[in-house]
């Protein structure tokens, strides 16, 4: 038996490796172009790969005053901002849809999820177009707070999660022992869904390093983040600069999916949107 | 949305209260407001957030799709819309409409192999694999596929190293199917994680039933696990359905020649013209077809609602 089985198995392999193969190739085949792109000196048709490399982009690109750290310090402001909007607003907030009863729960949740269910570039011109009239054009709040209203979805339904799997009997036995509610909530309840509020707060910082249309219509013209920076480099024709500015952008991006797992708890997990 | 939830009425009450003066669906934060209103208090500031910064603004662009330069009512910013793009309206819908059907025959492959999959190590590979492109944002997508997918890019760079076509034979990818192979590329997973979570937490008994049974694998992702898993699918395609007419980096890098998405057009009536009652009728147009999707899919819950 075992030997009849042996040979079989092994050509199993054959259209699992071409598959798995192909796979490969169509992921990180794009992932090496830009690679490739970030350290070309010199690389035009038809040469398969480029003639000359070296890190000069890199020295332009991270020259102190560059425009390039300007972005990535616009970008990291905006994206912690995001992130501290998105909590002041969706931690009491995810608290109260797991814990309060209140009325029309469902649609509260949906209302959270309708910006990112929409197709949002009309509502980003509007948005510009209120801002306008405001003064909020072209700054830092206007920006953040177009991020804020995008995130809202991941934070206020995944703290909502997160706080629905601390287990209730613990903050009862806190309240036994003559803790007020305030005590309870910041002793036991807050300390318990952390991680499911670091996830969360995670996939805000990302949405709003990445986001795009928003800043596109709300930033100018005076805010210019990574992705805006990228996108003009790509645009005029510079791949050299887009490719260290994408990857710029990848490495919180990659570093922070292989960490995710660590925060977002497979009880908190099955929780989110219920 | 479906679960039922733990509200103070159906917990069963807690045996060790103290005070037993207090009734057994006392509330947890104060006694002093009934427990709604301190719920509706605390959801206040994030629903604000919501109606004052992507409400008011949705408002405002159906309203202004139908308002011309006057304030008066008027159809002129559809019509013109509609003359000046309905090859692009059509292009849009088809684009991505394509990417959700690639989108969702990838992806429940995917997840279909990680859940039935026999070989471990395959299935270890895969899902280290599949997952990579879910982190990456749209705009590097966007700035990879224009590099990869050109005439001089690494892919016919390599199909002509590896003598698979003629140098000639060698054309740019940088049109529709561009921005078909972007949206697959980038929503696949996001799909695919899903649609996997979703068959992971199956009842396996069913599965190891039919395999006693004699049924292939195939057979059961197509009649056992798919159908289960069907919720989770459509919400996830439709996520992406919208996702995808909302992007405007994609089209805008990989496609800016017409006929070309109109989120390209909206943007360029803005920046061009000024123009915002057509960019509005244009965004009325998009919210149509997501519209659509929606009401789809709320018709196949209220009948999947009512079988059960």
């Amino acid at each position: 038996m075992i030997t009849t089985l042996a040979p079989a198995r092994a050509l199993a392999w054959i259209p699992r490796g071409l598959a798995l193969g192909l796979l490969a190739f169509v992921i990180f085949g794009p992932l090496t172009n830009l690679g490739l792109w970030a350290v070309a000196e010199k690389w035009y048709f038809p040469h398969t790969l480029p003639l000359q490399y070296g890190f000069s982009f890199w020295e332009r690109v991270f020259a102190p005053r560059s425009n390039a750290m300007a972005s990535l310090a616009t970008s990291v402001t905006i994206a912690l901002l995001t992130v501290a909007a998105c909590l002041a607003v969706s931690v009491p907030a995810g608290y109260a849809l797991a814990r309060l009863r209140l009325p029309w729960r469902g649609a509260i949740l949906l209302a959270f999820l309708l910006p990112q269910a929409f197709p949002s570039v009309a509502v980003y011109i509007n948005v510009a177009r209120i801002f306008y009239t405001l003064g909020l054009n072209g700054t830092v709040a206007g920006v953040v707070l177009v991020h804020t209203v995008h995130g809202l979805v991941f934070s206020v339904w995944i703290t909502a999660a997160a706080f629905a799997a601390v287990d209730r009997s613990l903050e009862e036995a806190a309240r036994d022992m003559g803790a007020g509610p305030l005590r309870t909530f910041f002793g036991i309840t807050l300390p318990l869904a952390a991680p499911g509020v670091m996830a969360s707060s995670i996939f805000v910082f990302l949405e709003s390093l990445d986001e795009f249309t928003g800043t596109y219509f709300v930033g100018v013209p005076d805010i210019s983040t990574l992705p805006l920076l990228m996108f003009n480099a790509g645009m005029g024709g510079n791949f050299q600069i887009a490719a260290i500015t994408a990857l710029i952008l990848l490495v919180p991006s990659v570093g922070f999916m292989l960490v995710i797992e660590r925060f977002l708890k497979a009880d908190v997990l099955a929780k989110v949107g219920h | 949305m479906s679960a039922p939830l733990p509200t103070e009425a159906n917990r069963p009450a807690p045996f060790l209260r103290k005070g037993g003066g207090r009734d057994a669906t006392a509330l947890p934060v104060t006694a002093a407001l009934p427990d709604w209103v301190w719920g509706v208090l605390l959801v206040l500031p994030a629903l604000a957030m919501v109606a004052l910064f992507f409400l008011y603004p949705l408002g405002l662009s159906a309203v202004s799709a139908f308002q011309g330069r006057d304030g008066g009512w008027t159809l002129a910013n559809i019509a013109k819309a509609f003359e000046l793009y309905s090859l692009d309206m059509a292009f849009t819908l088809a684009i991505v409409l394509l990417s959700s059907a690639l989108v969702a025959v990838l992806s429940v492959a995917i997840g279909g192999y990680l859940t039935l999959g026999e070989n471990r190590l395959a299935v270890t590979m895969l899902r280290w694999l599949y997952r990579w492109p879910l982190f990456i944002p749209f705009i590097v997508a966007a700035q990879m596929m224009r590099s990869f997918l050109a005439k001089n890019g690494l892919m016919n760079n390599l199909l002509i190293g590896g003598g698979i076509i003629e140098p000639l034979q060698a054309a740019s990818l940088l049109d529709w199917r561009g921005v078909v192979v972007t949206f697959v590329w980038k929503q696949t997973p996001f799909v695919a994680l899903m649609v996997a979570g979703a068959m992971a937490s199956l009842d396996r008994s069913t599965i190891e039933a039919a395999r006693d049974l004699g049924a292939g694998r195939l057979r059961i992702l197509a009649e056992i696990v798919v159908p289960q898993v069907r919720p989770t699918l459509v919400v996830g395609l439709i996520l992406s359905f919208v996702t995808m007419l909302s992007v405007m980096s994609v089209p805008m890098m990989i496609n800016p020649n017409s006929p070309t998405m109109i989120t390209v057009d909206m943007a360029y009536r803005i920046n061009a013209h000024g123009d915002y009652g057509v960019a509005n009728a244009l965004g009325f147009v998009s919210y149509a077809m997501a519209g659509l999707v929606g009401w789809v899919y709320l018709r196949h819950g209220v009948r999947q609602g009512g079988a059960r």
